[in-house]
């Protein structure tokens, strides 16, 4: 295989696996594509409040399972004295908090961060109990309300086609103030809310369903009780109802806590417990969320990346991946435009320093300290010495000339110009006893030509690393690097005309 | 590059300068010098000590060496060696783009000078010996070594058309095959260089005949020395088939496919093969007025048994094939 066909085959396995892997961690874990995204991180605080006897006290929560459509990112339970764990109980986790001796009023808390996962369908597991009690209406009081029921039932069969319409107009029906069965059925249970009947119901009309408890995510609530959903078998799959609407699917914003009709709050050794909610919503950045989300899952993607650094190193990362874009610029603006600088990749360490200190101050700071190099790299080059022991002398002075700049610019209230250390001392030196070359061999004009292009490749290295896309793609997805490797490949492979050699050949088309 | 040269004018469209077969740079790079030059023959060429070597061998001629420094040399060492002489050239072996060379044509007491007149002292050389040594002016400041040539005894044939400077002759080489050759003509501009892109004149010379064919200062197309005001018309290289010979000759010995070499002609000795060079410029397609590509493409479609032919037959079919139009 011919060199350029490999160069092809493997810059495009390269970039495509670069574009795959980041999709996948866009499209999978969450990774924002785009930088300022935001989503929405509700914190959900339960507080379990009851009053102890003076005894051993014991309170059980039942803990929300975990859900297709919403992320749980984290948890924290506070119980000041109370000894704590979490068990399982028929594949429902319940936090336990336990005491020997616990008297007066008792809060505990359990605190949990969900994100809202946008476009996640709500898939509930099949596992659920499908059996019907059919409700014994046997007596004759009750002859009335099983009239009722039935005819509700009947009523709502005929006017629809499968469980799923049936359900809806049974609902409906039941929430409807005129229907006089309606009526006549919450006269019989006065004391058992809306849910208890439909449940009642819907078990006479022999549909298998249950009760779900959970909370509606509103910014800023607090001391909010759970409120009930209903959810029904539709022979294939489970199916969410809102009671009062008789809509089915889950409501936006539903957070779901528990499914089933078992108790939410168990408390033994304490009398008026009960469980309130509330809820708070946080904007966090999106690539924050992703990482806690995946974290959890051990995604060895982030596990095994530049993440899971310490903070610190990761900043120094952050620099680091803007290298190869600044290599890229320095690679297009040879290759395609034929712009000289002053060593090969000097303008990308300029560029860096640059970010280091903003753009004015750095070119400042630059342009000082060559002109003072070169003048005093003159008197040095009278003075006989070695190759290497004047740029040693060269970089010892640039070292003083840094320290003077800093020292005199501080006096002077000029802050910015602290940020002179960032500049590469070695690199500086270097360019100061090349550029010093250039000038005896070919001039000064030659030196301003070639100081003059490495600054502005160095500019445009910088204006590409700053951008704020740029900045956030390298390091958010690092694996862009494979792609930008491809890039480069494929463009050492043009052998096409630099822009320069457009007007330095023209002589040769007239 | 002189900017205001460079951008009086404006551009030129690609597709224009493709159907012209003009060769850019970085075709040059990946199409010739990657796959006709071997790395490991680059020593050959980017060390002029293994050059001059490499030229006995094969009987190339090549302007003399009298001493050649592998370490620092001592400062007694260094004056040993150029206190008896005249006109000498001290050059860094691997220098490149002609850095780094120091000519002194003449003495004046204890000083030297300089083809411009300018004067040196034994000091400023024992200088310029030190930092080619360093590595001043070598690819990636290696260390390198000096080297101290006889001057060239230049034919006298070009001192009309040259200023200051030393007139030498480029020719690219293709797989054995002479395909352009230029000379270059320093120029008060210039400042005694040779560089085109310094103000020199490039004039390019006819493959078959020797005589030049066009000149091109800045870009510009002229017709006489802007210093001297000789007219290139008359130009004509002496000795021309021996030059194209020798240069069609260093294919055998760098074994390099693409190839410039530079050559200067000695007033006794004729043609004298100064330094090869692996990389040559592009240069020579503005001084002639002509793309290499064309010229390149030709000699690549060739069968394999015409390109095992020897230097003679190579030679007349270059200078056959490869003449330039005649002048308008």
């Amino acid at each position: 295989m011919s060199p350029r066909a490999q160069v092809y085959i493997l810059a495009a396995l390269l970039t495509l696996m670069g574009a795959g892997l980041t999709i996948y961690k866009n499209v999978e874990l969450g990774f924002p594509l785009l930088p300022g995204e935001y989503r929405t991180v509700w914190t959900i605080e339960a507080k379990v409040g009851f009053t102890a006897d003076g005894g051993p006290a014991k309170a059980a929560l039942t803990l929300p399972r975990e859900q297709r459509n919403m992320e749980v990112l984290g948890e924290t339970f506070s119980s000041s004295g109370y000894g704590f764990n979490i068990i399982q109980e028929d594949d429902e986790y319940r936090a336990v908090w336990a005491k020997r001796e616990a008297s007066g009023p008792q809060s505990l808390f359990y605190q949990l961060d969900v994100h809202q996962t946008p476009g996640a369908a709500l898939e509930q597991p099949l596992d659920m109990s499908t059996k019907v009690v059919k409700p014994l209406l046997a007596a004759r009081e009750q002859e009335a309300v099983r009239q009722a029921i039935y005819s509700l039932v009947d009523t709502a069969r005929q006017r629809s086609s499968d469980t799923q319409t049936f359900t809806t107009e049974l609902l409906t029906a039941l929430a409807d103030r005129r229907n006089q069965d309606g009526n006549m059925i919450f006269g019989y249970y006065k004391d058992r809310s809306f849910v208890d009947v439909a449940l009642l119901v819907l078990a006479a009309a022999d549909v298998p369903a249950h009760r779900i408890r959970g909370l509606y995510l509103e910014d800023d609530r607090r001391r909010m009780s759970p409120e009930d959903l209903l959810e029904i078998y539709d022979g294939k799959r489970w199916v969410v109802f809102e009671p009062q609407t008789g809509s089915p699917g889950v409501p936006k914003n539903f957070f779901i806590w528990q499914r089933g009709g078992k108790s939410l709050l168990d408390v033994e050794g304490g009398y008026n417990s009960r469980v309130t909610f509330s809820v708070i919503s946080n904007d966090v950045p999106a690539r924050d969320v992703a990482m806690l989300s995946t974290s959890q899952e051990k995604e060895a993607l982030v596990d095994f990346s530049i993440y899971s650094l310490p903070i610190e190193q990761q900043s120094i990362f952050k620099l680091i991946l803007l290298v190869p874009v600044g290599a890229l610029v320095v690679v297009l603006l040879r290759v395609f435009v034929g712009l000289r600088t002053s060593g090969t990749f000097m303008p990308v360490l300029l560029a860096i320093a640059f970010i280091e200190t903003q753009l004015l101050t750095g070119l400042s700071i630059f342009v000082l300290i060559l002109i003072l190099g070169l003048w005093i790299r003159f008197y040095l080059s009278r003075l006989n010495l070695l190759l290497v022991a004047r740029i040693a002398a060269v970089v010892v002075t640039v070292v003083i000339l840094m320290g003077a700049i800093s020292v005199i610019s501080y006096k002077l209230g000029i802050e910015q110009a602290l940020t002179v250390t960032f500049f590469p001392m070695i690199i500086l030196a270097w360019t100061i006893e090349r550029m010093s070359i250039v000038w005896e061999e070919d001039g000064p004009y030659e030196v301003l030509i070639q100081a003059g292009g490495s600054l502005l490749v160095a500019v445009i290295a910088w204006w590409v690393m700053t951008n704020r896309y740029i900045e956030h793609w390298t390091f958010n997805f690092p694996e862009l690097l494979l792609v930008l490797l491809g890039v480069i490949m494929i463009v050492g492979n043009y052998t096409g005309f630099r822009l320069a050699e457009l007007a330095r050949f023209r002589q040769l088309v007239r | 590059m002189h900017l205001s040269y460079l951008f009086r004018g404006g551009l030129v469209s690609p597709f224009a300068l493709n159907r012209r077969g003009v060769l850019g740079m970085n075709a040059r790079n990946v199409n010739y010098i990657a796959r006709y030059n071997d790395r490991d023959k680059y020593p050959i060429v980017d060390d002029k000590l293994n050059t001059k070597r490499q030229a006995k061998r094969y009987r190339i001629p090549v302007p003399e060496l009298i001493a050649a420094f592998e370490t620092q040399p001592s400062r007694r060492r260094v004056m040993g060696v150029i206190e008896p002489l005249d006109k000498f050239v001290i050059k860094p072996a691997r220098g490149s783009g002609g850095k780094g060379i120091l000519v002194i044509v003449g003495r004046d007491g204890d000083d030297y000078l300089k083809p411009s007149g300018a004067k040196v002292t034994a000091l400023d050389i024992q200088r310029h010996v030190s930092n080619i040594h360093s590595g001043l002016y070598s690819l990636g400041g290696k260390p390198d070594r000096v080297m101290i040539e006889a001057l060239v005894d230049f034919d006298p044939v070009f001192d009309k058309y040259s200023y200051e400077g030393v007139p030498d002759i480029r020719v690219i080489v293709f797989r054995g095959y002479p395909v352009m050759a230029m000379l270059r003509c320093s120029t008060h501009v210039s400042d005694g260089k040779a560089n085109l892109h310094q103000g020199a004149v490039g004039v390019g010379v006819d493959l078959a005949t020797g005589k030049s064919c066009h000149a091109v200062q800045h870009g510009v197309r002229i017709d006489q020395h802007p210093d001297t005001e000789m007219r290139f018309s008359d130009l004509e290289v002496p000795d021309w088939k021996e030059l194209v010979r020798l240069a069609a000759s260093c294919y055998e010995m760098t074994g390099l496919g693409y190839l410039g070499c530079d050559i200067v002609l000695d007033r006794r000795r004729g043609p004298l093969l100064l330094e090869a060079n692996a990389r040559p410029g592009l240069a020579i397609q503005i001084a002639n007025g002509v793309g290499l590509r064309t010229r390149l493409e030709h000699i690549e479609k060739m069968d394999l048994e015409q390109l095992e032919k020897g230097v003679d037959e190579r030679l007349a079919y270059s200078m056959d094939y490869f003449a330039a139009e005649p002048m308008d």
